[in-house]
């Protein structure tokens, strides 16, 4: 009987425990949170994509009062780094589609329209329906443009037909683009791959296109029945050099032939045939610039990629760097303007050079973030951007490698000495498929 | 990864599941490790007969546990690198397996409570 009694408090006691955890998880953690700061500050965001939700979202909390405006003509927000996923058919389109409302806090604005003008002097910003927002603060995040133009008889409408890709245009064209790879692995025939000669988005994600496309070709028509092309207009395969070296050393022994200064210039669709220039340079340093004409059977087109127009119209951008791209001239550590300090730059449009990744994008925000209330207090900030950018670099279905690097060139390991940053892992495939839109969702809600 | 609090890694399973999911499952979780506590005091001993039911679902759940984990992220064997790779498939299988080997004990222990099992040893 006594040890029944016993029993019956401990079940009491267990059972009281388990509700306790059932009620605490219902009811969820509370985070710790700073007081926040009383001001009446007019903030624009320009941009409501990675950059500009995850920091509307973190100023909220570190701001009374403030009014935040977020300007973006877009309702739908798009998951970037899954694009790569669904050109290769492992995620359908609608996996990297949300709606922007959905992330944004209580106590802000979104103006369904974009910005038509900045007077960065006057400091103000007229949108494309007439409205003028006058600003005590402005972050500047309205992503890049595809300038698909740039490409000689190139049109998106062409993604998906007569073996064409072009998996950057969005969560639609890149399930078009896995169409007419689908087409290409099951066929067979010449995979021409390429990149822009511009700053781009995820320098990785040509790699990534590259990577997939020959691992599921052969594992879908058999090895041998595809042969396989890089072009790029630079001289390496990546601005990191140790990574560069790594990838030469994997496309060597995986048989794509790559082809370095080579920039896509022109596409004949009806007769599959893309024309590069090819920039040679002899001894002396003289170039020489040659059309090369090359078939295809697939072809992956990624266009020039620059500034919006109304950033470069506004007197934002660098002068004397990029000047046919137009990045915002910010401060490579802290993002704030060089010569209008009330005025920062975050995400793709940023002139520093690197960092046009949704994990950049994580880092970044929490730095303005505190410059931009430090600047409200009176004070200055001190956080400071690193240049952290990370890949996670796939390199077949199954297997990626983490690679992560800062402004130095030098690799910045999460997880030192447990993941090798030059290993083709499934661990890192397995964060890239499972933890990091994850991680990216919990970024966009201020919390990672 | 920048600031990987307690904090960050709840955001981030909320994102991974769905924030109901998750929590299901952490209760659900929760709930049965309570379980497997209480019938361990309750009992005041170590069925061995249970134990050892329980330790022939072991393989299952360790096999059952890497399967899914290979369906949900389109991999497989093949992917399996370096020595980070192997840890972590024997990882998923040993949570799989402890996992598997809780719950069987824990439904025994609650379905057949010592004084109705006839294969009852003496603690």
């Amino acid at each position: 009987m006594e040890n029944r009694n016993s029993g019956g408090v401990g079940r009491r006691g267990l059972l009281g425990l388990a509700l306790g955890s059932a009620a605490l998880a219902a009811v969820g953690v509370p985070r710790a949170r700073a007081q926040a700061v009383r001001t009446q500050a007019r903030i624009v965001i320009i941009g409501a994509g990675a950059a500009g939700t995850a920091l509307a979202n973190r100023l909220v909390e570190r701001l009374d009062g403030a009014r935040i405006t977020l300007l973006d003509p877009r309702a739908e927000h798009w998951y970037q780094p899954g694009l790569s996923l669904v050109a290769a058919g492992l995620k359908p389109a609608s996996y990297t589609v949300s709606q922007t409302a959905d992330w944004l806090p209580a106590g802000v604005t979104l103006l369904a329209e974009a910005a038509a003008a900045i007077d960065p002097v006057a400091k103000s910003v007229s949108t494309t329906g007439g409205t003028r927002l006058d600003y005590d603060f402005l972050v500047v995040a309205p992503g890049l443009v595809l300038d698909h133009a740039a490409i000689e008889g190139f049109d998106l409408a062409m993604v998906g037909q007569n073996g064409i890709g072009a998996l950057y245009a969005g969560p639609e064209y890149a399930a078009r683009t896995w169409a007419a790879v689908q087409a290409f692995t099951e066929t067979g025939g010449t995979g021409v791959f390429t990149r822009p000669a511009t700053e781009m988005k995820c320098a990785g994600a040509p790699l990534k296109h590259t990577f997939l496309v020959e691992d599921i070709a052969t594992r879908t028509a058999g090895a041998g029945k595809h042969a396989m092309h890089y072009f790029a207009p630079q001289g390496a395969l990546f601005g990191v050099p140790i990574v560069a070296e790594k990838v030469r050393m994997l496309f060597g022994s995986r048989g794509i032939a790559t082809h370095m200064g080579h920039d896509l210039r022109a596409v004949d669709a009806s007769r599959r045939v893309a024309t590069f220039v090819q920039t040679t340079k002899d001894p002396a340093g003289v170039e020489t610039k040659t059309d090369v004409q090359v078939d295809y059977d697939y072809l992956h087109v990624i266009p020039p990629q620059r500034a919006p127009d109304v950033i470069r119209q506004s007197g934002l951008s660098w002068a004397d760097k990029w000047t046919d791209q137009g990045w915002v001239e910010a401060d490579q550590k802290t993002l704030r303007h060089l010569r209008f300090p009330e005025v920062f730059a975050l995400g793709d449009v940023a002139g520093v050079p690197k960092g046009k990744t949704a994990a950049s994008v994580k880092w970044q925000v929490p730095v303005v973030e505190d410059h931009l209330v430090a600047a409200i207090e009176g004070r200055e900030g001190t956080e400071a951007y690193d240049g952290y950018t990370s890949c996670p670099l796939i390199t077949r279905v199954g297997r990626a490698m983490l690679v992560e690097f800062d402004y130095n060139n030098n690799l910045v390991s999460s997880f030192p000495g447990v993941i090798a940053p030059l290993e083709e892992l499934w661990i890192s495939w397995l964060m890239k498929e499972v933890a990091l839109k994850a991680t990216y969702n919990a970024m966009l809600r201020g919390l990672a | 990864m920048k600031d990987l609090t307690v904090g960050t890694l709840i955001a981030v399973f909320e994102e991974m599941f769905g924030r109901g999911l998750f929590w299901a499952m952490a209760g659900a979780a929760a709930v049965v490790t309570a379980l497997y506590l209480y019938v361990l005091v309750r009992d005041h001993s170590v069925s061995w007969r249970k134990f050892l039911v329980a330790q022939l679902a072991m393989p299952v759940g360790a096999v059952l546990a890497v399967l899914f984990v290979w369906a949900v992220t389109s991999s497989g064997l093949r992917d399996v690198g370096g020595p980070v790779d192997l840890l972590t498939l024997l990882g998923v299988a040993a949570a799989g397996a402890v996992g598997a080997a809780i719950l069987v004990y824990t439904v025994q222990s609650l379905v057949w409570p010592p004084t109705r099992d006839p294969s009852r040893e003496r603690g």
